[in-house]
């Protein structure tokens, strides 16, 4: 199917039903419930999750079949972002030139970077696209202000030109949209006490998503894919196999790029807007994290990863004393008390101390991440039940 | 003229920083061979060190002083801090004015206490695996310990002032002949310079002239032979590490009062530190320290208004843009060795 | 007719000499093998050869074309091949993978941007990567993962991948290095077949007497970094020059 072997489809399938069903499968509880807030099933949030998951599976191609770590990729998506939001200023607000120009664009930047970071191997690498990263933000926060709107960001305005959509009515605010399609626009559906939302930006970013998804498994099966397992590998082979390894790395980085750039696009179709944080460091570790997470150099460990990582900012920032108290009540008044204190660091605005843990002890315990835990799991069932003879791990298992 | 020496003077401070947190970069660097990404937050944590023990001096509680009323004409109540009652106002005050640098002998073990914490609970682990899973574990670190320490103290900067000796600021330009207030300079700042440089000097004398820092020395230089010597280099490891971590947290305390600690500042001096380490050579500790000073002379030159007319927000880019043409066109940097961190 | 030709190489590092005046020619389709002391030069000037280090002075031309200032693989897609010391493969890639690497790189050359079809619809590449591997006796261990394979099957496979490439000249950096007897007495087999069925050139640097005597044609003797005789083994035997580079080494027994 595709072109894709039975397993590869049948993931691609599966990371589809998934896309399809979010809006059930992130709402579990009935409207008015006491868990009602930390249903996932909301606009903005399965928006994320699949932007992310694209942003992600970028990465994978460089730093999973590649080996090099880069810590420098939320300059692309902001790259992107900004390329996006000066469509929506100058041509229309119709997302599909915005997001197109925004991959355009985040590949040219990576090209120019990574054709310099590429000549350098190793924690260098590492360190020059930090480098490049955080220039690109301090430039985005300083000088480039007329362009990137500085520390305000940018927005699309009532007077931005626009030069393909016709005069907006006086008092209408410029809605991002796909040939009139309103991005924020949404039904929803109540089965019982459940509300369910169905939004038209998330579908549409969904359905990216799956097509970002399809040409990440082409390229992993490519002879580009194994070109690129080849230079994490022994590059020293490759070179005396009569390889050049440098264009091959150059083009995962600007893949890589390009699907941030395609990310940092996307986010903005969905809330139009942008701001230089987008750029900083942090959000260039958080995509390393999404990866290695999930499973690096694994088809769907980036998606699992940026999704458990969005998923579990939107819930673990949602819980607060209050929820705390009410999940220990059945306790003594004072151990209660005592677990809502050693639990309150790691919750509400302390999600970032559980991110950093997280992180260590991924890094730490499962190297591989999800999809290897995932895997360790179903080899200790399978042995149960009959001898193993798996083949090696090269190949992916879906983790679900 | 003057406004050349008042750049070079106003980038040494900063310099100064880079320099000790590169400085302790190099040293685990070149002997644990783990790039810690993590050095940052100790030297952030120093400088709350200094902020723990100004609080600390300043515990007080509650007495009513009958001699004063407030406006209600009841007797007024006053904190006092508990220092006061042990040796007295005067020599109270003076220990509380002196907090910053009284903080060092509180840091010191306790950065070294931490340091040999995270070398034998974390980064031992590590020297095995690839550079790229160090990056990344001790950079989930980095992250924990900044978020812990904004759990404790807070988002916000918290202004640690030097001892009001140092308060003023020192006319450069009266005392080389300069016109008067042209190059004034904050005495903190040149204390921070004088107190950077003895512990540089301190810890290469120590490097150079113990049986200790000799050894390290020949494990930077060559880990396996000195391992098959039958030395014990990972206690010494243990050790060196400690050090690092006591020097970076030693180069936070003092910097308390130039910046006031807030619990990003490890991240946002990590960053360019590294930076000072590849431009130095990774692994050359001399390296280090020069391209410190360098660079943070050179930023202050590009903050230089007239700079600044010239290529605007040159200031917030020229460190990287130095590392940048440094790495490739001398790829060991500038003092880096041949061998080290090379494909 | 030589295809390859080294003429007046020097190379120095500080005060050593470690290549001085080198001229040594390797006539086509024979088996040549560079021998000499810890020391004289002969990894220098395999270097030389492949394009990792760049001479002083000289000139070495490959089929009449000079390789000095090309990049390792620019010298391999010329149409020599290297084997290392301790097998160099792709460890985290199964057998066949290793197998279709150079295979793709014969094909395709340096680079090439092939990121959208999958790797088993190339079908030319896995037929002759398949035809390889049933030819070095892999063809069982096809899906094993290469960091798994004995010393043995490594060097093996990495003979294999360098024969894929068609190359004219094989150069074998002391291939039995570390080796137990029966590998090394298999690999001194598995490149005589090579040398009887195909047609090809093969230089290689030796530590081992019995391997270089069961193999060469011919033999250079290199010590401090120059040719000291050149000769076919059985001259070389005797030779007392060679005795006295040896400082009295007995191994030479044929």
């Amino acid at each position: 199917m595709f072109g894709l072997s039975k397993r590869d489809a049948g993931l691609l399938f599966v990371v589809a039903l998934l896309c399809l069903f979010a809006p059930f499968i992130l709402n579990p509880f009935p409207e008015g419930s006491a868990m009602a807030q930390f249903n996932g099933g909301y606009p903005d949030l399965m928006q994320r999750l699949v932007i992310f998951g694209i942003f992600a599976i970028g990465f994978n191609i460089l730093f999973g079949l590649t080996g090099y770590l880069s810590f420098g990729h939320a300059a692309f998506l902001g790259v992107g972002s900004y390329a996006a939001i000066w469509m929506m200023k100058l041509l229309t607000m119709n997302v599909i030139p915005a997001i197109m120009v925004s991959v355009l664009v985040a590949g040219l930047f990576s090209l120019l970077v990574g054709w310099i970071s590429l000549r350098r191997s190793g924690i260098y690498f590492s360190i020059l696209t930090l480098a490049f990263a955080q220039m690109s933000y301090a430039l985005a926060y300083s000088v480039l202000t007329p362009i990137t709107g500085g520390e305000t960001g940018l927005q699309p305005k009532h007077t931005d030109p626009r030069i393909l959509d016709g005069a907006l009515p006086a008092g209408q605010s410029p809605r991002a949209n796909l040939f009139g399609l309103d991005m924020k626009a949404s039904t929803q559906l109540q089965l019982g006490d459940w509300v369910f939302t169905f939004n038209a930006g998330y579908y549409i970013a969904a359905a990216i998503m799956l097509v970002a998804f399809y040409l990440s498994i082409r390229i992993f099966r490519s002879p580009l894919g194994m070109m690129l397992r080849a230079v994490k590998s022994n590059q020293q082979r490759m070179n005396y196999t009569g390889l050049n390894s440098k264009p091959y790395t150059l083009a995962a980085f600007v893949i890589s790029g390009m699907y941030a750039g395609l990310a940092g696009g996307l986010l903005v179709a969905m809330d139009t807007q942008v701001g230089a944080e987008r750029m900083f460091w942090t959000a260039s570790g958080e995509v390393v994290l999404m990866t290695i997470l999930g499973g690096a150099g694994t088809l769907i460990g980036p998606i699992l990863g940026a999704g458990f990582i969005k998923y579990m900012e939107n819930i673990v920032s949602k819980i607060n004393d209050n929820v705390l108290h009410g999940w220990f009540s059945f306790m003594p008044d004072g151990i209660e008390n005592f677990m809502v204190t050693i639990i309150h660091p790691f919750v509400g605005k302390g999600w970032h101390l559980t991110l950093g843990l997280l992180f260590m002890l991924v890094v730490i315990f499962l190297p591989g991440g999800l999809v290897e835990g995932g895997q360790r799991i179903g080899n200790l069932f399978k042995r149960k039940k009959a001898d193993p003879k798996s083949p090696d791990g090269t190949t992916t298992t879906p983790a679900e | 003229m003057d406004a050349i020496l008042l750049q070079i003077l106003n980038g040494l401070d900063k310099g100064s920083a880079y320099a000790l947190i590169a400085l302790g970069l190099t040293l685990i660097f070149g002997t644990l061979g783990v790039v810690n990404f993590a050095h940052g937050a100790l030297f952030m944590i120093g400088a709350f060190c200094a902020v723990t023990f100004s609080k600390l001096l300043t515990l007080s509680h509650t007495i009513i002083d009958d001699t004063r009323k407030d406006f209600l004409g009841n007797p007024m109540k006053v904190d006092v801090p508990y220092i006061h009652e042990f040796v007295g106002q005067t020599t109270g005050d003076a220990i509380i004015d002196w907090a910053v640098p009284l903080s060092i002998l509180f840091a010191v073990p306790v950065m070294i206490a931490i340091g040999f914490i995270m070398e034998r609970g974390l980064i031992k682990h590590f020297y095995k695996r690839p550079h790229a899973d160090q990056i990344l574990v001790t950079f989930g670190l980095a992250i924990v310990l900044q978020e812990v320490i904004k759990f404790f103290y807070g988002a916000n900067p918290i202004p640690t002032p030097a001892p009001a000796v140092f308060a003023g600021s020192f006319d450069f330009g009266a005392m080389l002949g300069f016109d008067p207030n042209t190059i004034i300079y904050p005495y903190w700042r040149l204390v921070y310079f004088g107190f950077a440089a003895v512990i540089i000097g301190a810890v290469f004398a120590f490097l150079q002239f113990t049986t200790f820092g000799m050894v390290v020395r020949a494990g930077m230089a060559d880990r396996e032979t000195v391992g098959l010597l039958g030395i014990n280099i990972d206690k010494r490891f243990t050790i060196m590490f400690g050090i690092a971590a006591a020097v970076a947290g030693l180069a936070g305390v003092m910097y308390a009062p130039i910046n006031s600690p807030n619990y990003h500042m490890g991240m946002d001096f990590l960053v360019l530190s590294f930076v000072v380490v590849v431009v130095g050579g990774m692994g050359s500790l001399p390296g280090a320290v020069l391209a410190g000073f360098l660079l943070g002379i050179l930023e202050s030159f590009a903050s230089m208004s007239a700079i600044l007319e010239l290529i605007p927000g040159i200031n917030q880019i020229i460190i990287y843009l130095v590392a940048i043409i440094i790495l490739l066109t001398r790829p060991r940097g500038l003092m880096g060795r041949k061998g080290v961190m090379e494909e | 007719m030589n295809i390859l030709e080294i003429k007046n190489v020097n190379k120095r590092f500080g005060g050593l000499q470690a290549l001085g005046n080198v001229n040594l020619n390797v006539a086509e389709k024979t088996v040549h093998a560079i021998i000499g002391p810890n020391g004289a030069g002969k990894s220098t000037l395999l270097n030389v050869l492949v394009g990792k280090l760049i001479p002083d002075t000289g000139s070495v031309m490959f089929d009449g074309q000079s390789v000095l200032g090309r990049k390792p693989y620019e010298i391999n897609q010329m149409g020599i091949s290297r084997v290392f010391q301790t097998p160099e493969i792709f460890d985290d890639l199964s057998v066949q993978e290793n197998m279709l690497i150079p295979c793709f790189a014969k094909r395709d050359g340096a680079f090439a941007m092939n990121g959208y079809s999958s790797v088993g619809s190339q079908r030319d590449v896995m037929d002759k990567a398949e035809e390889m591997l049933v030819e070095m006796k892999l063809a069982d261990k096809r899906h094993m993962h290469a960091a798994a394979m004995s010393r043995g099957d490594k060097r093996r496979l990495e003979i294999a991948m360098c024969l894929a490439q068609d190359p004219r000249l094989l150069l074998l950096d002391e291939p039995t290095a570390g080796m137990a007897r029966a590998d090394t007495n298999n690999t001194i087999d598995l490149l005589k077949q090579i040398k009887e069925e195909r047609d090809i050139t093969i230089a290689i640097i030796e530590h081992d007497m019995h391997v270089v005597f069961s193999l060469a044609e011919r033999i250079t003797v290199l010590a401090q970094g120059t040719p000291l005789v050149e000769d076919t083994p059985d001259n070389i035997k005797g030779h007392p020059k060679v005795r006295e580079a040896y400082l009295g080494e007995t191994q030479v027994a044929a």
